[in-house]
């Protein structure tokens, strides 16, 4: 009843149905900074990947693109070892492996973020759709995830990939046609669980439209989930990349890790005892698949209610 | 096993089998309009030899003729002729398969038993030194591409310290015979199997790990401690057995993938198996042989599933019912 007493204005900011929605989102994600701030490993991935981003940001500060041209470098040594002038060595045409392990790590995270967007994106959306419209839709939208989670990952992207056009564009496509499925059971079996609180049924019983009801309670709620498993399909996607272009299915024009790896393979880097030209993509690669996993499996493990409990 | 079990199973597989053809079918012929001129890229082929390519890879006649064609040959066992060796595609993939089957089979089985071995001790003393060691050697192993743990060890053992050989499934020109011969093949398969071994032990460490840790808590192992069972004995006895189911499931469905399973790594060893014959597929590029490889592949991954869940059916009667 002392509610009414108050004066007006005073406490409506606090009670005002979008302030109150910023007021709990606030205090849920400062509650989700601090949880993850506690986790040593899951900080130690966030400095290593804060570490590589700026590194591919920064690639042409650092080294000068003409660095992977095979005609600029026509009057460096080939196969150098390690030197001042070359801090990785060079290459069977010369070129220097500084250069091709900073622009690489462009290419490669470039193509790990892009083809998770796609990714999610399409499985986010397949699996919001049928969760949400059920019935036949469903039906029929799970059994063409069924099928495309029983064809096997790496033969189906292979396949795709050699009957496309070797391009940056084509690679992401591959990486996200052959890894929508598992997010959309994901997302799907979030949202009939999110479906069923009372929340929905009240706005649906207050004529809100579906569009309305995705958007502002379904999303929502399904959001927290769909970041962390953007954060650990991050890996998938670059060690897909890393493969296709090890197996020569890469855009020709660019150098990623995986490219450079080929290289290697090919010229027998192996072989000649050239560590310096397949060392550092590959010590790269794992550290920020590594980064990206520990980072995935915190987040994972915060928001997801089921995890926390259970702890590591 | 309740007949509609089975039949729906069955039915099930038969199912995805067709999609893959149909995928199949499409992928090939549809999404690249011209397979002719993507195959013989930027050679010179004069309209005659185009249209004698044409009908040699069955492309004349209507869209509706050639998958007719397709699917009909491809039931009576006919998977066309690869193109870089003009030999039946299932001839080249039948020579293929069983180089890969004994070194992805022999690789798996290995890393089921450390794998398992590893996550038993690491669940049973959670946090302790060699929880927190195998745990973060799993991670890492996770997330190293197979065939660059290829490289390494290739570096270190073949090339460093001249231990092993660099590849072949035997040495070229060899006359030796019996246990020699077999010796030499061991000696082959060393490194390529320990490569596959290293980068599947995670998965299964991790699975064993964490259903260790949940069976840990069951009010049955408090009772074996209280009636004075050595932790030895309560460890093996008790909690392993129930906590093996997760990573017998597991390794029953990782036999699907042992066609699959070594397609980089094959690469780095020059092992003659499937994933060779992939790898040289791609480069050719050789469209029939790739489209056969999918489809082999894919159903031998069809086939274990179907088997895994009949066998389930068998062991465990709750999975039939309704």
């Amino acid at each position: 009843m002392s509610d009414h007493a108050l004066p007006a204005g005073a406490a409506a900011p606090t009670f005002s149905p979008k302030a109150f929605a910023r007021q709990r989102r606030r205090a849920a994600f400062a509650e989700f900074a601090r949880a993850f701030r506690r986790d040593r490993l899951a900080m130690l991935g966030l400095v290593i990947l804060l570490a590589f981003v700026l590194l591919a940001l920064a690639a042409p500060l650092i080294s000068p693109r003409s660095g992977l041209s095979v005609v600029a470098s026509q009057d460096n040594p080939r196969w150098a070892s390690p030197s001042g002038d070359f801090p990785l060595g060079t290459d069977h045409l010369r070129r220097s492996g500084a250069a091709q392990f900073v622009w690489g790590s462009r290419v490669s995270i470039a193509v790990g973020l892009m083809a998770t967007v796609l990714t999610i994106a399409i499985g986010s959306l397949v699996g919001i759709v049928a969760g949400f419209f059920g019935r036949w839709t469903d039906a029929v939208l799970m059994r063409l995830t069924d099928w495309f989670l029983v064809i096997p990952f790496l033969p189906l992207a292979i396949v795709l990939a050699a009957v496309l056009d070797r391009s940056l564009r084509n690679i992401v496509l591959v990486i996200a046609i052959t890894s929508w499925p598992a997010t959309a059971r994901l997302v799907r079996s979030q949202v009939l669980t999110v479906r069923q609180r009372l929340f929905v049924d009240r706005s649906r019983a207050l004529g809100a439209s579906r569009a309305h009801v995705i958007r502002r309670h379904i999303l929502p709620n399904v959001a927290p989930l769909i970041l962390a498993n953007v954060t650990l399909a991050v890996p998938i996607s670059i060690l897909t990349e890393t493969t296709l272009s090890f197996l020569g299915l890469g855009d020709p024009n660019l150098t990623s890790w995986g490219k450079v790896l080929e290289q290697a393979q090919s010229e027998g880097a192996v072989l000649r005892n050239a560590w310096w030209y397949y060392l550092p993509s590959g010590i790269g690669i794992v550290l920020v698949v590594l980064a990206f996993t520990l980072v995935g499996r915190a987040m994972e493990e915060i928001l997801d209610p089921r995890l926390r409990e259970r702890g590591r | 096993m309740r007949p509609r079990f089975v039949l729906g199973k069955v039915a099930g597989a038969l199912g995805t089998l067709a999609f893959v053809l149909v995928f199949n079918f499409f992928l090939f012929r549809v999404v690249t309009d011209d397979p002719i001129g993507k195959l013989f890229r930027g050679r010179n082929l004069t309209p005659d030899q185009i249209e004698a390519k044409r009908q040699q890879f069955d492309l004349d006649g209507s869209r509706w003729e050639q998958f007719w064609a397709y699917i009909t040959q491809t039931l009576k066992g006919n998977l066309g002729d690869s193109i870089l060796s003009g030999r039946p595609v299932t001839t080249e993939i039948g020579e293929a398969i069983w180089p890969t089957v004994f070194l992805v089979g022999t690789a798996t089985v290995l890393s089921m038993l450390i794998g398992v071995w590893l996550g038993i001790r690491a669940g049973w003393k959670r946090r302790s030194g060699f929880d927190v060691g195998s745990t973060t050697f799993s991670m890492v192993m996770y997330s190293v591409p197979d065939f660059w743990i290829g490289m390494l060890l290739l570096a270190l053992f073949s090339i460093q310290l001249d231990l092993l050989p660099t590849g072949g499934f035997e040495t070229a020109g060899s006359t030796a015979t019996g246990l020699a011969a077999l010796w030499d093949q061991f000696g082959h398969m060393v490194l390529p199997c320990a490569t596959l071994a290293l980068a599947y032990i995670g998965e299964y460490m991790i699975v064993m790990r964490s259903s260790m840790l949940d069976t840990v808590r069951e009010d049955y192992l408090q009772l074996a401690r209280a009636k004075g069972l050595r932790d030895v004995d309560v460890r093996r006895k008790h909690a392993v057995p129930n906590a093996l189911l997760p990573v017998v499931s597991l390794g029953a469905l990782s036999f699907g993938y042992i066609l699959s399973g070594a397609i980089a790594v094959e690469a780095i060893f020059s092992w003659p198996g499937i994933g060779q014959a992939t790898q040289e597929a791609i480069r050719g590029p050789d469209f029939p042989m790739l489209q056969g490889l999918f489809l082999v592949i894919s159903a031998s991954l069809i086939v274990a599933n179907l088997a895994v869940d009949l066998a389930y059916g068998v062991l465990d009667p709750r999975v039939t019912g309704r």
